[in-house]
């Protein structure tokens, strides 16, 4: 059974040839291949479920040896293998991946009915599954390295999908630049590793750091990696790319910038959690790294207007309350609360595709409302998925969301992250609500003739808004003892009643008080932002980190590349290299003179230089 | 007794003429007349310094140079033919393609 590991991923790589391919025949024809290819792959991927017992088997696939070095020393050799690996963790994130994915194909077919390209559309999204399951399933940090860049590759190629458009291609651009970054540190990361360790598979690590406890190594190792998924998984100093990436189709800021591509940073860090167990000083710095991003985050979302960029923002903010969970050391609440918001998030994106779809490509809320008569369907959901993401009893972003804040209040971090957090959540609540009323209530403001869309888009929606509804409570005792064997994953038993009052007053009080100002009182947010027109100012350009960058980082590039190519290549290096061809050339000049091509002048000169060399035997 | 410089001279002027009629000359039948004027004044020089060593080792390098002399009229005389199945002509000039 379990060399049918490497067709998890396979099966989407070359759906995404066919796909293609068959786009060339019939463009609608492509979608239904995608999606068939990523249903084949969550189906075989369903049958390796059951295959689990509960995550007590672990599933091994080594193909070849991919790099094989022999230690001169120690006369030693070392091996990384192209092996898959399939336990509970990535037996999650696989059912998140092509169960979503799924979905989100069919979604697309609706979504991308009239675009010309959308083969090509199809055979990215493909191939990002193909990517994004390599990530998952790979036996060693090298083969997480692979999927990695591969799904960054592909979120570039799906952000610039328009890349028509100038702005599009550029936040493409940015954000594969952005991602650069991190990456660079988590090559350090897996290098340092190696060094210290000589192996880089997840087993020989987890038991190297098993046997041996303070590794000097760990803490700058966990460093890099932490910065790598700082990348990835858009925390601050380079979550910047994410609301750029919004420019892409819906679909895929549903399935790559909610769902699961952003959540590969938590995986990297719950598949590494015995390296970070080992460095608590980087705990601290991972908490408040996401405490912050998770802040300011949802301050900026408060401001927005453009209902996708107030879910991407709201991502960046949730990805912070992952985060914290894992600095925390609750890395099964990470990986809990990366599959709720999964479930929610993408609902969440989805309907706002839905509500793009329906009003003719008008992003802005302010555009938009009364739509809840128009659009029963995606109202429903996206209510559905707005509780959820609030937090409110007995729907899934509840359980995740009390388990992190219990998780922090358990930890040994200040009192002040946990009540930040808290406060967190309740913005979080308040700006969902926001986008909620904005959208779906009052009177409709546009101009467009608003429709519902067609069943291909309104059956994911129902799915997601189910399973953002019952996920939580059906997750919530089943997942830490899934995870058990690889993560750590205690629960607290004694949680006061207090503390779970207070986690879901937070998500309450948010709703509740959105409704008073955007419902009852609509002329109250206009005075509050006159009021507080320089906050407004600085949340609406979320806090000037894009202007900071720019300042600091890419005119000085732009300097030195300016420099790079005026002085030192056309200056320097084209005259060196134009230089050497004109002495070539001179010289070929001057020794053809010699070359008449007549046998004669060859003959005088051999002649010629018979009579010297003969002279010369008489002189010496 | 003739002295054995004045063979050498006529062997020299006989080898200068040789070489200025090869360098001068345009016609290819000409040139290769040239040549052998040049191989034979080069045979009485041998002939000359064996008449005076009093050996025959000059002698029978004269046999070797009148056969590759021979041999060379045969296959020169045949490259001209061809020269001049190609081209119309006996003139070197004219087979200039050794410079492109």
């Amino acid at each position: 059974m379990q060399n049918l590991l490497i067709l998890i991923p396979i099966i989407p790589l070359v759906g995404a040839l066919l796909s293609f391919l068959s786009g060339k025949i019939d463009k609608a024809v492509s979608g239904w291949v995608a999606t068939l290819a990523a249903f084949l792959s969550f189906f075989l991927v369903c049958y390796f479920f059951t295959g689990l017992e509960g995550g007590s088997v672990i599933f091994k696939q080594t193909l070849f040896d991919w790099i094989s070095i022999n230690d001169f020393a120690t006369s030693t050799k070392q091996v990384v293998q192209f092996g898959l690996r399939l336990d509970a963790l990535s037996m999650l994130m696989c059912l998140i991946i092509t169960g979503i994915g799924t979905l989100i194909h069919l979604y697309s077919i609706g979504y991308m009915a009239v675009d010309p390209s959308r083969p090509r559309f199809f055979a990215y999204l493909n191939l990002f599954l193909f990517f994004m399951l390599l990530l998952v399933l790979g036996s060693n940090l090298l083969m997480l390295f692979i999927g990695w860049e591969g799904v960054g590759l592909c979120s570039y190629l799906l952000i610039g999908f328009w890349y028509k458009k100038t702005d599009y291609a550029k936040a493409g651009r940015k954000a594969f630049i952005v991602n650069r970054i991190g990456d660079a540190a988590f090559l350090i990361g897996i290098f340092l590793l190696f060094y210290a360790v000589g192996s880089i598979d997840f087993l020989d690590l987890a038991k190297f750091f098993e046997a041996n406890k303070a590794v000097s190594v760990a803490s700058i190792v966990a460093l890099c990696l932490f910065i790598g998924a700082t990348g990835k998984s858009a925390q601050i100093p380079l979550f910047v790319w994410l609301p750029d990436a919004m420019a892409g189709p819906t679909p895929v800021s549903a399935l790559i910038h909610a769902a699961t591509m952003v959540t590969a940073g938590l995986y990297l860090m719950a598949r590494t959690h015995f390296i970070f167990e080992q460095a608590p000083q980087v705990a601290s710095i991972i908490v408040v790294v996401a405490i912050l991003t998770s802040f300011i985050a949802a301050l900026t979302a408060l401001v927005q207007n453009d209902i996708k960029k107030v879910l991407a923002y709201s991502t960046v903010s949730q990805l912070g309350f992952m985060f914290m969970a894992a600095a925390a050391g609750a890395y099964w609440v990470a990986i809990f609360h990366v599959v709720t918001h999964a479930f929610f998030k993408a609902c969440l994106f989805l309907c706002a595709g839905s509500v793009i779809h329906g009003c003719h490509h008008e992003q802005d809320m302010r555009q938009m409302g009364g739509l809840a008569s128009k659009m029963p369907i995606t109202f429903v959901t996206y209510l559905v998925a707005t509780v959820a993401i609030s937090g409110i009893f007995p729907l899934s972003g509840y359980q995740s969301k009390h388990a992190i804040l219990g998780a922090l209040e358990h930890s040994g971090f200040s009192h002040w992250i946990y009540y930040l957090a808290m406060f967190t959540a309740f913005l979080t609540a308040f700006y969902m609500t926001r986008s909620l009323i904005m959208t779906f209530f009052g009177k409709y403001k546009g101009h467009a003739h608003p429709h519902e869309s067609p069943l291909t888009m309104t059956i994911p929606l129902i799915v997601l808004a189910c399973l953002s509804v019952i996920g939580g409570f059906y997750l919530q005792d089943r997942l830490p003892e899934f995870l058990s064997k690889i993560l750590n994953s205690k629960t607290h038993e004694h949680e006061s009643i207090f503390a779970s009052l207070l986690h879901s007053w937070t998500g309450l009080s948010g709703i509740f008080l959105a409704f008073i100002m955007y419902k009852f009182y609509p002329a109250m947010p206009e005075k509050i932002s006159t009021m507080f027109s320089y906050l407004h100012r600085i949340f609406d350009n979320k806090f000037y980190f894009d202007e900071v960058y720019h300042l600091c980082v890419v005119t000085p590039l732009e300097k030195i590349g300016n420099f790079c190519w005026k002085v030192i290549d056309v200056g320097f290096i084209d005259s060196a290299v134009n230089g050497t061809g004109s002495v070539v050339e001179v010289t070929g000049e001057i020794s053809r003179f010699f070359q008449s091509g007549q046998t004669r002048t060859y003959c005088l000169g051999i002649l010629f230089s018979t009579v010297v060399v003969i002279l010369l035997c008489f002189v010496f | 007794m003739v002295p054995i410089s004045a063979y050498l001279i006529l062997s020299f002027v006989l080898f200068s003429i040789g070489a200025i009629g090869v360098l001068v000359r345009k016609n290819a039948i000409v040139v290769f007349m040239c040549i052998e004027l040049m191989l034979n004044a080069v045979n009485i020089s041998f002939v000359a310094f064996s008449q005076l060593h009093g050996n025959l080792d000059g002698q029978i390098a004269v046999f070797f140079v009148m056969v590759v002399a021979a041999a060379e009229a045969a296959v020169g005389l045949a490259i001209i033919i061809a020269m001049f199945r190609n081209a119309e002509t006996t003139e070197t000039t004219d087979f200039g393609e050794l410079k492109f």
